[in-house]
């Protein structure tokens, strides 16, 4: 390890894990629930960290979650996938395909042009769902699954399945990202952010590497998807409308780049900060999301995260 | 033959209507850099006011033809509200900053913009449905359009005249055309850029809320009108090219005419063909129809 890096966050995360797993029988269940929204919220976000770190703002990950979400419902309903863990996994991959595909066009686009064409790719997922009555168009359809890991959402353990399945998912993703950043590849992003002719000259291809990023992305936004779906019980085409992807965008922009874990922070305020304010201000929650989000791109311009990292620099 | 008029027609019309609004959101990215996601919220905000003040002057029972002056009123005051509120409070803090971060605090503010509207109005239905049928009808071969959808493409047409004149005929023109091409020149040359930007985005707000008050009496006012407004808009310019003004007319022109024959012929694809085109003309122009490759710096 080199005299500057950060230490290797994967035994934190672990433990993380570990408490996140242990509190929940003594959650109620209105909490279990909020906090499963949070990490799967939170894995949209952590998608959007990397892009972010490539210099690239998505305001179209709702494409991916959404896809997700549906190829978790439909595993379910048309394959008759009773597990959560394949649908979860089929949701990440469909979404990863799609990526695959778009990323041929989306990866030559920078700036404010990739965030209109990824945007404009999750608006024609929308109007076709919307559409599709198969799919339930506007209503969307209900989504279950019997088990996890083979224990059914009836037995004591199994009801916690999905709760459970969504900090194992986050943790394996959070953990493998960091070490991704870390690694030569990984260690490209920021240079492409910061300057991609110079990458180029050192002979290293930007558009693999933003095209890799956007599929990694997307399986995350894939698996943060199913999770939603498997845990509301209900997908709709709301998944993909361009504010869900605004939403996601506030999350990373809130909790800044700093740590694969800050996403996951600034997705549990959120979802606290929702629950509250639906019940006692609902007029004025956007308003509540839309101050503190220019609060910080002006006065932390690098996230709530940085708060921490200069106060422990100062120490 | 009917059919093709008729998409013609209502193409033209739904062309028109997003001509005004991203004119606006164009003429600001043009000379400022900045994408404004609050365009929308602007637009609501004209509308909700246009249906407050048309609505209290037919209440109080003057002449109904006075409705129309209100829209007008309406869309001004907005515009001369919250353009100058918007730049000076928010925006000039923000200039320099990066493109995207640009987008994200105009989100944010179309966020609360969003809210202070139900606060203000409340989340109930408003509706000011005289102006649209005070003029009549007219018959055009088998069809018939109300007269006050011709008011729409005038005010269309109205506006683009008026920004072309204004932006290569005026001495003030000339000064924008100079920021835009290079800020830090036109500053050192003595060119006041704050003013010129706090005018640019008064006149683009105020080119939003005309866009809505014009709107208010042919639709409800409802909270959450603007949404779908700005992702319109961001087709409409991103086609055509960001920052162009030709480019908005003729985005607006291909959208409102792919969406109505999408209406008349295929209603399963309304919603996402617009949004296909935009993607399809990103694909061979990357910058869209009307803006040159840029060269890349090192």
């Amino acid at each position: 390890m080199s005299a500057g890096a950060p230490p290797r966050l994967w035994p934190r995360l672990g433990l993380a894990l570990l408490v996140t797993l242990a509190v929940v029988p003594f959650l109620p269940k209105w909490a279990a629930f909020l906090v499963t929204l949070a990490l799967a919220k939170g894995l949209v976000a952590l998608g959007l960290l990397l892009l972010m770190r490539t210099g690239l703002v998505s305001f179209g990950q709702g494409l991916y979650y959404g896809i997700g979400a549906y190829a978790a419902g439909m595993g379910a309903s048309a394959l008759e996938l009773g597990d959560a863990v394949p649908l979860v996994l089929l949701g990440a991959t469909a979404a990863g395909l799609v990526a695959l595909l778009l990323g041929l066009l989306l990866a030559r686009y920078r700036t404010i042009f990739f965030a209109m064409l990824s945007l404009a790719f999750s608006m024609i997922f929308y109007g076709l769902l919307v559409k599709t009555s198969a799919l339930g168009s506007t209503d969307g359809f209900n989504v279950a699954a019997r088990s996890t890991f083979g224990l059914p959402t009836t037995s004591p353990v199994g009801r916690f399945g999905v709760y459970g399945l969504g900090a194992l998912v986050v943790f394996v993703g959070a953990a493998s990202l960091d070490r991704y950043l870390r690694s030569h590849l990984g260690r490209l992003a920021p240079a492409i952010r910061d300057n991609e002719l110079r990458v180029e000259y050192m002979g290293a291809s930007v558009r693999n590497v933003v095209h890799l990023h956007l599929v990694l992305a997307a399986v995350l936004a894939g698996a943060g998807g199913a999770l939603t779906a498997l845990a509301v019980g209900h997908v709709d085409p709301e998944t993909t409308y361009w504010t869900t992807s605004g939403e996601f965008v506030f999350v990373a922009i809130l909790s800044g780049t700093g740590s694969v874990a800050a996403p996951f922070v600034g997705a549990l305020l959120l979802e606290l900060l929702r629950s509250f304010a639906y019940e006692h201000a609902p007029n004025t929650w956007q308003l509540v999301v839309g101050a503190s989000m220019l609060a910080v791109i002006l006065f932390l311009p690098e996230g709530l995260w940085s708060v921490f990292r200069r106060r422990r620099r100062a120490a | 033959m009917g059919d093709l008029l008729a998409v013609t027609v209502d193409g033209v019309l739904y062309a028109s209507w997003l001509f005004i609004i991203a004119a606006g959101l164009t003429l600001i990215y043009g000379v400022m850099r900045i994408l404004n996601m609050a365009h929308g919220s602007l637009y609501a905000l004209g509308a909700y006011a246009a249906a407050s003040l048309a609505g209290a002057w037919l209440r109080g029972g003057h002449a109904p033809m006075g409705s129309y002056a209100m829209l007008a009123a309406a869309a001004i005051l907005v515009g001369l509200v919250m353009g100058p509120l918007i730049e000076r409070g928010l925006l000039r803090f923000c200039y320099g900053k990066d493109e995207v971060v640009l987008v994200l605090v105009t989100y944010a503010l179309f966020l609360m913009l969003e809210d202070a509207v139900k606060l203000v109005w409340g989340v109930e239905a408003y509706f000011v449905a005289e102006p649209y049928g005070l003029l009549g009808s007219v018959e055009l071969g088998p069809l018939s359009y109300p007269v006050y959808s011709g008011i729409l493409v005038l005010a269309a047409v109205g506006v683009g005249v008026a920004l072309l004149y204004a932006v290569t005929r005026t001495k003030h023109g000339k000064l924008l055309l100079a920021v835009i091409h290079d800020r830090e020149m036109s500053a050192a040359m003595g060119i006041d850029v704050n003013r010129i930007y706090l005018v640019t985005f008064t006149a683009g707000t105020m080119l939003a809320a005309i866009g809505g008050a014009l709107t208010a009496p042919t639709v409800s006012v409802l909270p959450g009108m603007g949404v779908e407004v700005i992702v319109l808009a961001f087709a409409v310019v991103v086609i055509g090219g960001l920052g162009s003004m030709p480019g908005a007319a003729l985005g607006a022109l291909i959208v409102g005419l792919v969406r109505s024959a999408a209406v008349h012929w295929l209603p399963q694809v309304e919603l996402f063909s617009i949004y296909l085109v935009m993607a399809l003309v990103l694909v061979f122009r990357p910058r869209g129809l009307f803006v040159a490759a840029e060269a890349r710096k090192i």
